[in-house]
């Protein structure tokens, strides 16, 4: 008896995962052969690498700040200073996200839901409207510099500084940081800090060796859910900076409107596999880090 | 816990009849999609006329069959060509800008209009026939024009400085200074300062002018589209290029120390937005009648005092009560006294460059945005 | 000492989180169209809001797209977890795992420009006049939901104890009432998370709503985004306005509901104990 139900559970689990395994193949997989295929094809859908050369090999003039011109890669160029504006966000949504989740997590268990909602709840009004919002915040008659004159203070530029374009990535994606490392939090075993406490750890060095390594699961996938968003964002940059600075998201946003679909799908293709060996690199480096990782 | 489930199983059933509420009224009735600019039509605010209800109304009374409008909208004429130029969508009605009617005319996704159909056609003003875009009047029916000019802020700007595009390249005005945030607005404003044909096909012309705009980058406050309507208004910023009627909507929410005044600079960019009918449209007849009822004086007058553009028909710009409405420095800036339209026009209107040309500017383009 | 300093950064925090919020709710009450310039107080664009018949057709669709693309990726979700936990074969789960990571470490703009070729490229192969529309953009609402719904529920179908539902069986239950009775409760609370991670998600989406729209269905952002010749109007934050109430008056009543439940509870408990 035992033994037959027992079997019949396990075809059953196979069939609970049929759709969406089927799924997964059709709409995660397929249409990541069509960014390749439209990547390696031109326009008549012949075979060309052009494409992806053409990202690597782009050269434009820029003037530098000592006036005198200097040759770069346009594309490679882009991608430095994305990375540069995603890397920052990440880190002060790191900076900002992990003592909060962790204040949440040691809060009581209703405040710690009402918490998380309150987080949550700015996502219900849609990211273009927050951007607008900042944007009347951030300029330079703004609300901010309205209220810090009030105090005496000289205005302060931010509107199209990089400085604003954080902002914009930090508000936006901070609710991405918080989640994962605030769950993996919740079920952090308590008693293991009360044993380091007992065993004469001081509350830094019980954060530093037996709280953060427990923590990095979520650490990680947090760092991956802002990195990933803010490396490719293209509204934020033209709304926060003034227009003047230019992302990969804004490149590929701006061949796509140019109905230069084989190149969007080449630089979206390179930035694919430049972000998942970057994922792969960082869980590989940091998996003997995570306990129940190689210290089996 | 138990309460959590139901709480979950009702939400369950309510967003799925919601679901099926949603999608299973549009079935068997006549269904027109329009796909139009975005706050491009009258809607029915501020007790203007909803052209879309209207319209319905109108054909039930007339025709005497139910009928649902789709109205959908698009942020640029690029967008709306990529959807339809894919093939991936059908639309009914279409109203892009000139040099896009042209390409798309050019690459067959336009079909020619029966004027049978659309016999308020002929309220259309004589110097729109025959323009470049479509030079036998076979495809479209225009719904606005205007000129492109500059907008700026008197109680910054001196009027000694006032009078061409030079203005946006003035050192004076640093940091004050809006530039279009699109390569095709924005290269027109360096090309016509520079007095260079915007119809060129030299590369080495477009370069000159990418070099224009890189020059005047340090000076450039922000790139900007519709963000132009909140830096002129707060005065943020004290000099912009844009289209003519989208002053008037600026200058009525202007700050009380902006005082925000307009000038065509010579030579400038016309544009007309016309009415068409795509080649994926599926109600041929349908969309002709949408056009007609678009030019009939109740829907075009209440149009072209809801989007502040200059209207094409003659029984707008000839009606009392919307030139009463507008008022004498409205209609002096939206209906300037042009000569010949058509001969000005075609000869200085700027068109669509061919794909390979597009291409280089769009790197242009992007050499600019990372000076 | 160190208590209300951390309080303090928690709420210097939310400050932050507020601040546009605040911003859009005061000037959804100006008197003028400016969204920078306020001219006085007026509740002009909630009256214009309620007659825009597009705007509100726009809020239909999105909650309408929000709500089937929760569902479904809720139900094909927690099946998929609940599989993936008994799965046998470590080759199958491993591959499972790794395509369930691409939606999220794949940026917006990827999925987006992906889902649109493909949707276009079989439209044309199979001559369809709308391959862009309603379900285009389900589907692709429904797959970026997924494995967040699946990394919710994953978690406490680990914490269960294995033994429990085949105990269950032991003891007569049929293998579907075993899962109703005593699997589902465990799950249910990485369900409902799940759930609501969906629904937002799909709220706050234009990028790949962008790629993916199609004829005749149009969301919130789609609309907004449009307005980007014209101008963003003080309708939309009015519109806004009106959701966050909506979402906070929820999140009152269902913490008011929980904590009634909670003392319901230890009433009872206290009755038991006595």
């Amino acid at each position: 008896m035992k033994k037959h139900s027992v079997k019949s559970r396990n075809s059953s689990c196979r069939s609970a995962l049929a759709p969406y395994s089927i799924w997964a193949f059709l709409f995660i997989l397929v249409p990541m052969l069509f960014i390749a295929y439209y990547a390696f094809t031109d326009n008549d859908f012949r075979f060309t690498t052009e494409n992806i050369t053409r990202f690597f090999t782009t050269v434009s003039s820029v003037r530098a700040d000592d006036g005198t011109l200097k040759e770069v890669h346009t594309y490679l160029l882009i991608f430095r200073r994305s990375l540069k504006l995603a890397v920052i966000s990440t880190l002060i949504c790191l900076l900002i996200g992990y003592p909060l989740a962790y204040r949440i997590a040691h809060a009581k268990k209703r405040t710690q839901q009402t918490m998380m909602t309150l987080i949550m709840i700015p996502m219900w009004m849609n990211f273009l409207i927050r951007t607008y919002a900042w944007m009347t915040i951030l300029q330079d008659a703004g609300v901010f510099n309205t209220l810090i004159s009030r105090f005496g203070l000289p205005p302060v530029r931010i509107i199209g500084t990089e400085t604003a374009v954080i902002i914009g990535m930090v508000y936006d994606y901070l609710p991405y940081m918080v989640l994962p490392i605030y769950s993996v939090m919740t079920k952090m075993d308590n008693s293991l800090i009360e044993a380091a406490h007992d065993l004469g750890c001081g509350s830094l060095s019980v954060l530093r060796r037996v709280i953060f390594p427990l923590s990095l699961p979520g650490v990680i996938s947090g760092i991956t859910m802002v990195l990933i968003p803010s490396i490719s964002t293209f509204y934020i940059s033209q709304k926060l900076g003034n227009g003047k600075f230019f992302l990969i998201g804004d490149a590929i946003e701006g061949q796509y409107v140019a109905n230069n679909l084989h190149f969007a799908a080449a630089m979206a293709f390179i930035l694919m596999v430049i972000l998942l060996v970057l994922m792969a690199l960082v869980k590989h480096s940091t998996s003997r880090y995570v306990y129940g990782g190689d210290a089996k | 816990m138990k309460k959590k489930i139901t709480a979950l199983v009702l939400a369950l059933t309510l967003s799925l009849s919601f679901l099926l509420t949603g999608c299973g009224s549009s079935s068997d009735k006549l269904v027109l999609n329009v796909y139009n600019w975005g706050e491009y039509i009258s809607d029915g605010s501020e007790d203007s006329l909803d052209t879309i209800k209207a319209f319905e109304e109108w054909y039930e009374e007339n025709y005497g069959t139910d009928i649902t409008v789709n109205y959908s909208t698009y942020a640029s004429n690029e967008d709306m060509y990529n959807k339809i130029s894919g093939g991936a969508v059908s639309y009914d009605v279409i109203i892009p800008s000139d040099y896009m009617i042209a390409r798309m005319a050019d690459e067959g996704l336009l079909q020619p209009l029966n004027f049978d159909n659309i016999p308020n056609a002929e309220y259309i003003d004589d110097s729109f026939h025959g323009l470049y875009y479509d030079p036998e009047d076979k495809y479209t029916v225009p719904y606005t024009y205007g000129v492109v000019g500059i907008i700026y802020d008197a109680n910054v700007v001196d009027a000694q400085d006032v009078g061409s595009w030079d203005l946006m390249w003035n050192e004076k005005y640093a940091d004050n200074i809006l530039q279009y945030n699109n390569s095709r607005d924005a290269f027109g404003t360096a090309m016509y300062k520079l007095g260079i044909d915007v119809n060129t096909e030299d590369k080495a012309e477009w370069q000159r002018a990418a070099d224009e705009l890189i020059a005047q980058r340090p000076l450039v406050k922000s790139y900007v589209m519709d963000e132009i309507y909140n830096m002129m208004e707060s005065g943020e910023a004290a000099i912009g290029s844009y289209y003519a009627g989208d002053y008037f909507t600026m200058q009525e929410a202007q700050a009380d120390h902006v005082d925000l005044r307009f000038y065509y600079p010579e030579p400038t960019n016309f544009f007309i937005d016309a009415m068409c009918i795509p080649t994926c449209a599926q109600n041929k007849e349908l969309a002709e009648i949408f056009i007609n009822y678009m030019l009939s004086e109740e829907a075009a007058i209440a149009n072209a005092e809801y989007i502040n553009y200059a209207s094409p028909n003659r029984i707008v710009y000839e009606n009392e009560d919307y030139i009463e409405d507008m008022g004498e420095d409205a209609m002096e800036i939206l209906y300037p006294d042009l000569g010949n339209f058509s001969e000005l026009y075609n000869k200085y209107a700027y068109r669509s460059l061919s794909v390979e040309m597009l291409d280089y500017l769009n790197t242009l383009w992007e050499t600019v945005k990372i000076n | 000492m160190k208590k209300t300093i951390s309080n303090i950064l928690t709420g210097l925090v939310f400050v932050f989180l507020f601040a546009p919020i605040v911003v859009l709710l005061f000037f959804s009450f100006n008197n003028s169209k400016s969204l920078s310039v306020f001219s006085g107080f007026s509740f002009r664009w909630y009256r214009e809001l309620f007659k825009d018949r597009n705007t509100l057709e726009a809020l239909r669709n999105t909650l309408v797209l929000a709500a089937s693309a929760t569902v479904i990726s809720t139900i094909m979700g927690t099946a998929a977890a609940w599989g993936i936990d008994r799965l046998r074969s470590r080759w199958y789960r491993g591959v499972i795992n790794t395509v369930t990571d691409i939606p999220m470490t794949n940026p917006d703009i990827i999925t987006g420009i992906s889902m649109m070729l493909m949707f276009v490229f079989v439209g044309r192969l199979f001559g369809a006049k709308n391959s862009l529309n309603f379900w285009t953009m389900l589907i692709s609402h429904v797959t970026f939901c997924l494995p967040y719904v699946i990394l919710q529920v994953l978690p406490k179908l680990k914490q269960m104890d294995r033994s429990l539902p085949e105990a269950a069986m032991d003891l007569g239950c049929t293998p579907m009432r075993a899962f109703l009775k005593v699997e589902l409760p465990e799950m249910l609370p990485g369900i409902v998370t799940g759930a609501i991670m969906a629904f937002t998600l799909s709220l706050d989406d234009f990028v790949i709503s962008y790629f993916t729209s199609g004829t005749g269905f149009q969301t919130l952002p789609i609309r907004i985004y449009s307005m980007t010749k014209k101008t963003v109007t003080p309708k939309m934050y009015a519109l806004a306005t009106i959701i966050f109430f909506v979402t906070l008056s929820l999140l009152l009543i269902s913490n008011f509901i929980e904590s009634s439940d909670e003392q319901k509870a230890e009433k009872k408990e206290k009755k038991r104990s006595k």
